[in-house]
């Protein structure tokens, strides 16, 4: 698809990423930039969980524990002296090596006893961050984690990680970076097979796809950068309690990835800022906040399953189908002439 | 004692999850809900415990039946996961409507039969024994339910072939509702039972719920020998391992013995294939 089409087609993310790269240059508020940080490393989080979930259909509940184990990994390499650019990838090898073996266990499983298999990891996580209080601090955490080490410029002197707006611009780099990786996963034959096992697993090993090993690799790619921004958020919080790890961010991701709109690029994205903007202007609401998310996943799920993504694409949908139908109001109306080839 | 509660709860989650194929993620939260309907007709409203007991069951099988109503029966014929996903809302709604509406704080039930008594040398107050007592009970009395009554044959016929039993004019909705009730009001009695002995907070059926879920697939699903079985190994587990190995971890053991087990045998124990 050439790249002028391509532009026209989804400017309006364009948009969106211009926002993006610009908005702690224009916002001065502090607090919203800080809003803005954890939002996106959230979303990164969601993103990555909508490739098992959205693209592969399946139901991890681990991924907060992936999570931990990066952020725990980047905690306590660099209270000991270790720099944050080593601990970073060190922390991600390991829990891509856990989630490796995690995924080697219980992707044999279908449907509610993964969920289940993979809850009980996440728990298990939580409770040895808890507990092995030597390595971990135990439910105290561990304290006073260094911020990233300042990366020297060439020319330019240094980039320092205790400005906001360094921070920021990591957080969203690893955002970028993960959609990209995602972008290229989901639009090439490996893609494919993701989908083609979440729509139907039996007919894909039918076809001789290696359901298993597409799994896997999807389960691994999104501990990965699960891991990654989980290291991240433990260097820029400054603080870690095994309540990283816990469910309930879990739960917050999927409400995010089902409210932006499962199976698209963006949908995570969308729903996570969405929902944490939404959340600071309705402080007032905040003991509610729960409830609000409970009812609204319900209805998500049971009216619009595909999200806010999915009500944008059946509104941008009518409006061609509205264009491109003949004024004259003949009886057989085109085909919905989709150019994209299939809005995935 | 502890199993016994297990069983009570893993029974109403196997009833749900066996038989109607919802993953019921929010069961641990209906039983939080029975304790605090419990000790909110205790102390707000000046109930004495058997009422209080009564009251919770029926509040309880109330909101199972809305529960199903609202958050389950749309989503029926879809993938078990989006009933997964429903569940979950419900979860939070409960958790965090019961935070709103009693605070965040753990509440103390008043013990009914407080003291202790001695059995055959063990000392063990009367609130625990009677949560035995009861437990058993209402095991038999469910199993006869079940196996003994019309309607208990209608939820076993839905259980096993849906359209089936539609077509032999069993109600589908009806047994859905009254599965739903049996499921959550059996889990506020457990709570009942227990909230005397402990606290009553919102967080009290977190694990619980979890432990739930792997008590009814280790013992199968929509079996409810497995499950009765399955509640009081658990609690001897959990008990045991605690008390010899290491109390920290006491819950590792259940969850990585459920992972294990799943890893081999990726239905459970006793369970059925399911296509």
């Amino acid at each position: 698809m050439g790249t002028i089409s391509f532009i026209k087609m989804r400017w309006y993310y364009l948009a969106l990423l211009c926002i993006f790269l610009l908005f702690p240059l224009i916002v001065t508020n502090r607090y919203l930039v800080l809003v803005a940080i954890m939002s996106t490393i959230s979303a990164v989080a969601a993103a990555s969980m909508n490739l098992i979930l959205g693209y592969t259909g399946q139901f991890s509940l681990a991924q907060a524990g992936f999570f931990g184990i990066g952020a725990y990994g980047v905690a306590i390499l660099t209270t000991h002296g270790v720099s944050f650019w080593l601990a970073l990838p060190v922390s991600v090898l390991v829990a891509a090596a856990v989630g490796l073996l995690i995924g080697l266990v219980t992707l044999r499983m279908r449907g509610a006893y993964f969920a289940i298999a993979t809850m009980c990891f996440g728990v298990i996580v939580v409770i040895v961050a808890g507990a092995w209080i030597n390595l971990t601090g135990g439910y105290t955490g561990i304290n006073l984690i260094p911020k990233p080490n300042p990366i020297p410029l060439p020319f330019m002197g240094q980039i320092n990680f205790s400005s906001q707006i360094a921070q920021y611009y990591l957080v969203l780099a690893c955002l970028l970076l993960t959609l990209f990786v995602m972008y290229r996963l989901v639009f090439s034959l490996k893609g494919l097979s993701l989908m083609a096992v979440r729509d139907n697993e039996l007919l894909a090993e039918a076809v001789g796809v290696n359901t298993f090993a597409a799994k896997l690799l999807s389960f691994v790619v999104a501990t990965v950068f699960t891991a990654l921004v989980g290291g991240v958020y433990a260097s820029l919080m400054g603080t870690l309690t095994p309540d990283a790890a816990s469910l309930n961010l879990t739960f917050d991701w999927i409400i995010y990835v089902f409210l932006g709109g499962v199976a698209s690029l963006a949908g995570p994205v969308i729903g996570t800022y969405a929902i944490t903007f939404l959340m600071e202007y309705l402080q007032a609401l905040a003991d509610y906040r729960l409830i609000v998310f409970g009812v609204i996943l319900i209805l998500v799920i049971t009216y619009l399953p595909r999200g806010m993504v999915g009500v944008w694409d059946d509104l941008v949908r009518k409006v061609r189908v509205f264009r491109a139908s003949p004024p004259s109001g003949t009886v057989a109306a085109p085909a919905d002439r989709d150019p994209e080839g299939g809005r995935i | 004692m502890m199993g016994s509660t297990f069983a009570i709860v893993a029974l109403g989650l196997t009833l749900v999850f066996g038989i109607l194929r919802i993953p019921n993620f929010a069961h641990g939260q209906l039983y939080m809900l029975g304790g605090y309907v419990t000790y909110a007709a205790l102390v707000s409203y000046g109930f004495g415990y058997w009422p209080a007991v009564a009251a919770s069951t029926a509040v309880l099988a109330l909101t199972g039946i809305v529960v199903e109503r609202l958050a389950f029966r749309p989503l029926r014929n879809q993938s078990q996961i989006n009933s997964f996903i429903s569940a979950i809302g419900v979860m939070m709604i409960l958790e965090n409507g019961v935070v709103v509406l009693w605070g965040p704080q753990g509440h103390l039930v008043p013990q009914p039969y407080p003291g202790t008594i001695t059995i055959f040398g063990i000392i063990t107050s009367y609130q625990r024994l009677l949560v035995i007592v009861v437990a058993v009970g209402l095991i038999i009395a469910l199993n006869l339910f079940i196996k003994k009554t019309i309607f208990g044959a209608a939820i076993e016929a839905v259980a096993q072939n849906r359209e089936g039993a539609a077509l032999m004019g069993i109600n589908i909705n009806r047994v859905s509702a009254a599965t739903f009730a049996i499921s959550a009001a059996a889990a506020g009695v457990a709570a009942s039972l227990l909230a005397p002995i402990f606290l009553v907070s919102p967080g009290m059926g977190d694990m619980l719920g979890m432990e739930a879920f792997v008590i009814v697939i280790l013992g199968g699903l929509g079996s409810i020998p497995g499950a009765i079985l399955g509640g009081y190994i658990l609690g001897l587990i959990e008990v045991l391992g605690g008390g010899y190995i290491s109390a920290d971890y006491k819950d590792v053991f259940a969850f990585g013995a459920l992972v294990l087990v799943l890893a081999f045998k990726p239905t459970g124990l006793f369970g059925r294939e399911e296509g």
